[in-house]
This record gives C-alpha cells, structure tokens and sequence, in this order.
C-alpha cells in the first residue's frame, strides 16, 4: 500500500482520512483491459484504490454440472473452453485424471507429443498474455509481433488436432490421432524462428524505460502472502516462490526434461513479466527436446474397453467393432474412487478433482483453476496503488474469464 | 510411495487422536477423514508444524440425496517445501451442512469457500463475507446438488 502512496510528489498533499469525495467506480464488465467480462467495484479516493471488489460469475455456464451429465470422453470437449489460451493444458488435466482412476499406461509416443503440443501452448498463451499485458499499458504495436507468432502455433495445432481454439486433442488413453505428415518439419521451422521473435520483444519492451516505470514496484505480493493466497505458476515465482510442477510433482514424463525454472524476487508486475519471458524461452527448450525424442509407436495405450480402435481394425476385427460401439454408446465403467490431479497449465496449478462412482458418468468434477485463485488475489495487490496501475496488475496476473467462472 | 503422507497422519493421531476418523489410501493419494469440529485445528497443525503451507483446493461434493452423510469438502493442501498432498475430507449431514471457515489460515480460502456455498449450499462458519459468487445473488437453489435438475427449474431472467 505504501509503495503508491510514497511515490507521489510532495506537492499533492494526501490525506489519510477517508475523504468525502470517494467514488466508486464500476470497471467493466466491457471493459477490454479485464480480459473479457470481469467487473471491478473499485472505491477511489481522488486516483488511488482504497478497496476493490471483483465481480466474477458473467461467463458461468455450469461446466462443473455438465461433467456430470456426460461420459468421460465427452467431457474433454468441454475443458476446451474453460481456459481458452490453453485448452491442450486442460484436457491434459482432465485425461490425466481419468487415466489415473482407470489406471492406464500411456505409450512413449503419445506422452512426448503431449509435452510438445503443451508446450507449444503454453508460449502461444504467453504470447497472448504479453501482447494484450502490452496492450493494457499503452504499447500497441507488440500485439501484432505477439499474435503473428501465436497465430503460427495455432496453425501447428491446427494441423495436429483440426481445430485451432478447441482442439479437444488428448483422449483417455492417448491421443486423438498421429502427428500429420510433415509436422515435424513444420514444428522446426518453427522453433528456428522463435528465439529470434523472442529477441525482437525482448527489443520491444524490456528496454523500454516506459514500461520499466510502469511496471517496477507496482502490484507488489511478498512471499508469505501470495502463499497465503494460493497463487501459483509464474505469479508465485514471481514473488520468489521456486515452484513448478513440472519438477515438483512431474507428470508425462516431465522429469526427465532439461529445464530451468525461472524465479524472480522483486514480487511486483516485472517480476511476474520477467518469469513469463524466460519461460517461453524454457519452453522452447522443452519442445526442441521433445521433437528429439519424438519415435515412431503407438500413441493409444493397450486398453481396448476404454480406447477407440483404428478404423482399419474394426472392418477386420469383429471384437474391434463390438469394442467401438460399446465405447460410443454406452461409455466405459471407471472404477470408484477419487483423485485430484494437478498439472502446471500455462497460468498455475490447474488440478482436477475427480470423483467416479464406478459408472459411466463421473460423480463430480471439480476444477482448480489458476485464474480464478490467483485473481482472488487481487484486492490485495492493488489496495493503495493508482487506478492506471489496476490494468497493469490484472495483465500480470494473465487470467482468463473462461476458466474463473467456468 | 505413501508411507511418507502416512507419517503426517501418524503425527496427527499422536497430536489428537480424535482429529483422525478415518483414513483412506488409494492411487497414490491419501485421505483424511476429519470431523467436522476439528477441521481449522487440524489445517493450522499441519500448516505450521508440517509444513502444507499452501491450500491448493477447497471443493465440495454432493454424494446424493439420499446418502448420509450427503456432503462432503475436500481441502487438498500441498507443500511448497517438500511438495507433498495431503486431502482432508470433512463429510456433512443435510441437516446441517454448516463447517467452520479455514480463511483465517489461508487467504485463498475465501473464494473457493463461496464458491461451495454458492453451487452446493454448504455454509462456512465465520466466513467474513459468505455471499454467491458465480451465480446471481437472487438465484434459487445451490445447482451443483444432485437433486437440482440439469437445466433448472424454470427460464432464468436477469430481472
């Protein structure tokens, strides 16, 4: 709180009592710098925040209620549109989950595509975020450098899952299809670019002086308080938290990755900016090593109950096609019991709680989402700073309205 | 790979042998059953003498109306020192779906506590502000109970 307060010039005098001229002000849930349809009830005294409270739940299409309603395998379209800059994440989580009641091994093959297309994810949602954070702050043209490059990774998805945003790609067991022809190639292509666009917005705005004073000191969350607030992935590092699932709790074969995980201490906006940037650049390490290891095999585990077969097998295997129809019509038993999965998505800790009755359909599913934790923290950090500062810090927080109201 | 979440347990049962009704182990995942009213004192031992620092999700769950007890809040607390889960798991009767607020041990508990009032109807004692967050403040009913129909009752308005 006192970080504002002690920055303004000694020739405005600031008075410490409530004055009779705060307002309050209604931010959004229009407004383009919340990051869809969040709403902001912001008390203002002359520029500074003296209380913010969120008003979430606009985007709530009972996602949660939905799962119960349908089969396993039909529940990962859904998780396609909670976080919409990282659905490959999502369904990760949810078919990590499913896999780990059903207990299934998952193929060399499949879990290394997995890593690759997640990761590719990932930098297409930070590119998402630098360039709408940028945008926020009043440095237009990083967008267009952002969105060019994003919009390539769409197009690597797009091939490897037919859809851009949605693309539903992961599935109990495996994956939806093989790689196409000349992914590969294309993939390269692609990573041999990168670290030189990452340079160009590096060049862009880390430099910038502007963007330096707008974004030091601003937003600060110490160490202990963001534990305290559950916030997770780059926000926590940020405030010099080193975590990340991905080592901690690794999972698809994460472990065995060579990656650094950045941290920062400063636990303000450039911190939260900086751990994203370096974090792109781990990802791309992430994704060079995964195209490495990429061999052929199977990318659908031995599970004929609970995984489609191939088409060629079903004109030839009559127990093939009994298996399909069993799988599309009626869905297939998971065992009772109860998991909660957490992975690293692109914004923190996505986990899913999931809960199976032994049926077709699970009993309950419950997702944690990063955004929706990580903006309950925001009262706290913008308690004290300055309105123009307010798009600053929900930039750094890089939320998603899907996902929190879910 | 359990036996290390078994040793948290053990020193539970050692500090209060009633904090622990049950305990469950399945895939790698150990839960606790705690009641109901040693919920906050068991969260605050672990917190500070075990080191699950950060509580990474609050959910609850309707098991069905015809269950007793029908609800039950799952608090997954991690460890951002050694990394380790731990989920506690407090189960509600209908008649009385009422728990004690872990907000004052962590911050982040505040939303996902309304968010467990809002779709399942379980209330947080001394919640400080235990009002519907996803839902509209007007809305009836919790929808994420078993016995609330998929698409509602009726066309809702915004009026």
């Amino acid at each position: 709180m006192s970080t504002a307060l002690k920055d303004i010039p000694s020739q405005f005098e600031v008075m410490d009592k409530p004055l009779e001229s705060q307002m309050t002000l209604s931010m959004g849930p229009q407004h383009p710098s919340t990051h869809g349809v969040l709403r902001l009830d912001l008390r203002l005294d002359g520029e500074l925040v003296v209380k913010t409270i969120p008003d979430i739940g606009y985007l709530h299409t009972g996602m949660e209620k939905l799962f119960e309603y349908k089969k396993y395998q039909q529940g990962i379209v859904i998780t396609d549109r909670m976080d919409y800059l990282n659905p490959l994440g999502n369904n990760l989580a949810y078919v990590m989950a499913a896999e780990k009641l059903l207990q299934l091994e998952i193929p060399q093959r499949a879990q290394v595509i997995r890593v690759l297309t997640c990761e590719l994810q990932r930098i297409a949602s930070h590119l998402v975020w630098l360039g709408t954070h940028a945008l926020d702050i009043g440095a237009m043209s990083v967008f267009f450098y952002c969105f060019r490059h994003r919009e390539k990774i769409l197009n690597l998805i797009e091939a490897a899952s037919g859809g851009r945003m949605t693309p539903s790609y992961f599935r109990i067991g495996g994956l939806m299809m093989d790689l196409p022809a000349g992914f590969e190639r294309r993939c390269k292509q692609f990573l041999d670019d990168f670290p030189e666009a990452l340079s160009t917005f590096e060049t862009l705005v880390t430099g910038n002086t502007i963007w330096q004073s707008r974004t030091q000191g601003v937003g600060v969350m110490e160490r202990d308080e963001a534990i305290s607030w559950g916030l997770t992935g780059p926000c926590l590092r940020g405030s010099g938290v080193d975590l990340d699932l991905r080592r901690d709790n690794p999972y698809t074969g994460y472990e065995t990755y060579d990656f650094e995980i950045p941290v920062e201490t400063d636990c303000d906006v450039w911190a939260r900016f900086k751990v994203r940037m370096r974090e792109m650049y781990e990802s791309y390490k992430i994704c060079r090593q995964a195209l490495e290891r990429l061999k052929p095999g199977p990318i659908k585990a031995d599970a004929p109950k609970v995984v489609l077969p191939d088409r060629d097998d079903m004109r030839k295997h009559m127990d093939s096609l009994i298996h399909h129809f069993l799988i599309v019509a009626e869905g297939f038993n998971v065992p009772p019991g109860e998991v909660y999965m957490p992975i690293e998505a692109s914004k923190g800790e996505l986990g899913v709680y999931m809960k199976s009755n032994g049926g077709p359909k699970p009993e309950r599913v419950h997702f944690r989402g990063p955004s929706f934790v990580n903006l309950s923290a925001l009262p706290a950090m913008v308690e004290g700073e300055m309105i123009a500062d307010v798009v600053a810090i929900i930039g750094s927080l890089d939320i998603v309205l899907g996902e929190i109201d879910r | 790979m359990t036996e290390k979440l078994h040793g948290y347990v053990e020193k539970l049962k050692q500090e209060n042998a009633d904090w622990v009704t049950d305990i469950k182990d399945e895939l790698g995942e150990v839960t606790v059953i705690i009641p109901r009213a040693g919920i906050v004192d068991v969260c605050r031992f672990l917190r500070n003498s075990e080191g699950f620092d950060l509580l990474s999700d609050l959910c609850g769950a309707d098991r069905g109306p015809e269950e007793e007890p029908r609800f039950e809040v799952n608090y997954h607390l991690f460890s951002t020192t050694h990394h380790d889960r731990l989920r506690l798991k407090v189960l509600l009767s209908e008649d009385d779906p009422t728990v004690s607020t872990v907000t004052s041990l962590w911050r982040t508990a505040d939303w996902h506590e309304r968010e467990t009032y809002d779709l399942l109807g379980v209330k947080f004692e001394g919640h400080p502000d235990l009002r519907r967050i996803l839902l509209p403040s007007d809305f009836d009913g919790h929808a994420l109970r078993k016995d609330y129909p998929l698409r509602g009752y009726e066309p809702y308005s915004m009026n």
